[in-house]
């Protein structure tokens, strides 16, 4: 090879990859404009499940109010979101809006389509009083809650690195291995009847009785309802073994099978 | 039926053209009308590898681009009355290869052929995806490292998504061929086994090529290893040509050698 064309080759040697990502993003969708309510009404969204509201990002839509906002409005509720764990990204609306996001520092996205669903934030499960004595032939768990209609996807070819399959409204389930570099999403919970080598993040949407089921935990990254645990501390417990994993107050509980 | 069989792997340096030289080859030894297809666009290694680079004058962009026929462009190979082999172009333009040129091409070709090898550049990019895009079955060359075994998953992802077949709610066949493997560096643990790599990317394996001097001496030559039938990797290469022909061969060369005293003493291999 010419020192010319290695120099050529490094010239096209991309830098950045364009790719369509899919985010799940949570709207705040204003109806009125009444910042007393809202801040109190936030507040006890919060309340029912705090971890939903650590830094979460939320696009701010406008489409459906009919009242003028004003910068200093705006102002107000977005510092509102942020003294709850919000992080406001985006504003959404129409092209009226667009002075008022210049001047917030804000994004505007275009009005939405249909297709978006409420959010029912799960109530956290009130702190158990007795029943928590981990028995030792650990019973099959209770039946989780139902996820949401919907009910589910279901893959039967291995999920392989750069690949990303996201189950909408409910669970996902992969009768084959799941690759590093893989990502599996779920508003309900994952299921994996082989290796789980990539990353599974099940309750994205913030439903806190979602699980993940693997036959072998070699994950990358598994998340519920928002808190993670990396391959790092994985390791430490029940690598390679069957496992289940559910959220326990805001900490991920490993099980074995 | 023609049947298009893409040689691909991610990542670069790995064995594709080694083995498409090989298996293209092995399949004209045994009597299948083939043609070598040469995707790497601005490489051009096949020529050199089967020997054939003095008599290159037309290439692959000139096909699509109408400037010469099938007949003047396709090389025939000196060794087998069966094998062909359609060069790349040596130009820069890696746009030059259009998906509607590479398919009216591999359908001409489909009418004058048994098997269509294509050999794939590396990357995931586009030159890579136009190589696999319209293949019926895939070799996905691999060797013994991480880095290798996981740019093969990704290309494993992308042959049954964003192939035609897979647009088409059809498979491709996948198989696995594992090469430059050294059963000696597996042992110390150096490199990842067959069983692991197996384990990873769970298709089945069509081969295991050992690492092995032939190949660098049969393509100084412009020979394909796969006629140096002698070595190691030659007769490997000749094993998987069979399997993907559907016999059942056992698998060779997976064990390190056992050294005797007077080679432990030269050190020969
Ligand atoms: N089994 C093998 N043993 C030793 N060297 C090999 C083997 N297979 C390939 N090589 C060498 O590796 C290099 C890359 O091979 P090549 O077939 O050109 O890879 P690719 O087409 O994937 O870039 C070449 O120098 C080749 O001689
Ligand atoms: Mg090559």
């Amino acid at each position: 090879m010419t020192a010319d064309t290695t120099l050529d080759l490094l010239d096209n040697d991309p830098v950045f990859h364009l790719k369509g990502g899919m985010l799940t993003m949570t709207l705040v969708e204003l109806i009125r404009l009444a910042p007393e309510q809202f801040a109190r009404q936030l507040a006890e969204k919060v309340e029912q499940a705090p971890n939903f509201f650590v830094d979460t990002p939320v696009v701010i839509a406008l489409d459906k109010l009919s009242e003028p906002l004003s910068d200093m409005t705006l102002r107000h509720l977005l510092s509102i979101c942020r003294d709850h764990g919000l992080q406001p990204v985006a504003l959404r609306g129409g092209e009226d809006f667009r002075a008022l996001a210049g001047n917030a520092d804000m994004v505007l996205l275009p009005p939405g389509r249909q297709r978006e669903k409420p959010i029912e934030v799960a109530a956290e499960p009130a702190p158990k009083p007795a029943p928590k004595a981990e028995p030792a032939p650990a019973p099959a768990p209770a039946a989780p809650a139902p996820a949401p209609a919907g009910s589910g996807k279901i893959i039967t070819e291995p999920v392989r690195g750069g690949q990303q399959i996201y189950a909408r409204g409910g669970d996902l389930i992969v009768l084959a291995p799941v690759s590093a570099g893989a990502e599996l999403l779920a508003d309900g919970h994952i299921h994996v009847y082989g290796p789980l080598r990539g990353r599974a993040l099940a309750g994205v949407t913030g439903d806190r009785q979602a699980r993940i089921f693997c036959q072998s935990l070699e994950a990358e990254l598994v998340s519920i309802a928002g808190q993670y645990k990396v391959a790092e501390d994985l390791r430490k417990q029940q690598w390679k073994a069957p496992v289940q994993i559910s959220l326990e107050g805001d900490r991920l509980k490993i099980t074995g099978l | 039926m023609a049947k298009i069989i893409v040689v691909t792997s991610g990542k670069g340096g790995v064995g594709k053209t080694t083995t498409s030289a090989a298996i293209g080859t092995g399949l004209a030894l045994r009597g299948f009308k083939t043609v070598i297809v040469d995707f790497d666009v601005g490489l051009r290694n096949l020529d050199l590898i089967m020997g054939c680079e003095r008599r290159v004058v037309y290439d692959f962009v000139n096909l699509i681009n109408g400037d010469s026929n099938m007949n003047q462009t396709l090389i025939k190979d000196k060794r087998s009355e069966n094998l062909f082999i359609l060069p790349a172009s040596q130009t820069r333009d890696k746009d030059a290869l259009t998906p509607e040129g590479v398919e009216r091409v591999l359908e001409e070709l489909k009418e004058n052929f048994d098997y269509i090898v294509c050999d794939s550049p590396a990357g995931i990019e586009k030159g890579a995806h136009l190589a696999m895009y319209f293949a019926d079955e895939a070799v996905v060359v691999t060797n013994p490292e991480v880095s290798s075994v996981r740019d093969s998953d990704r290309i494993l992802g992308l042959l049954s998504s964003k192939s035609r077949r897979a647009e088409n709610g059809e498979k491709i066949k996948e198989h696995l061929l594992l090469t430059r493997y050294n059963p000696e560096r597996v042992e110390n643990g150096e490199m990842l086994s067959v069983a692991d790599v197996e384990d990873i990317l769970s298709i089945p394996l069509l081969g295991v090529i050992p690492e092995s001097q032939a190949v660098l001496k049969a393509s100084n030559q412009g020979v394909p290893v796969i006629m140096d039938d002698k070595s190691d990797a030659g007769q490997a290469y000749s094993d998987a040509v069979e399997r993907l022909l559907g016999k059942d061969v056992a698998h060779r060369f997976l064990e390190a050698q056992k050294k005797g005293l007077l080679q432990r003493l030269f050190g020969g291999r």
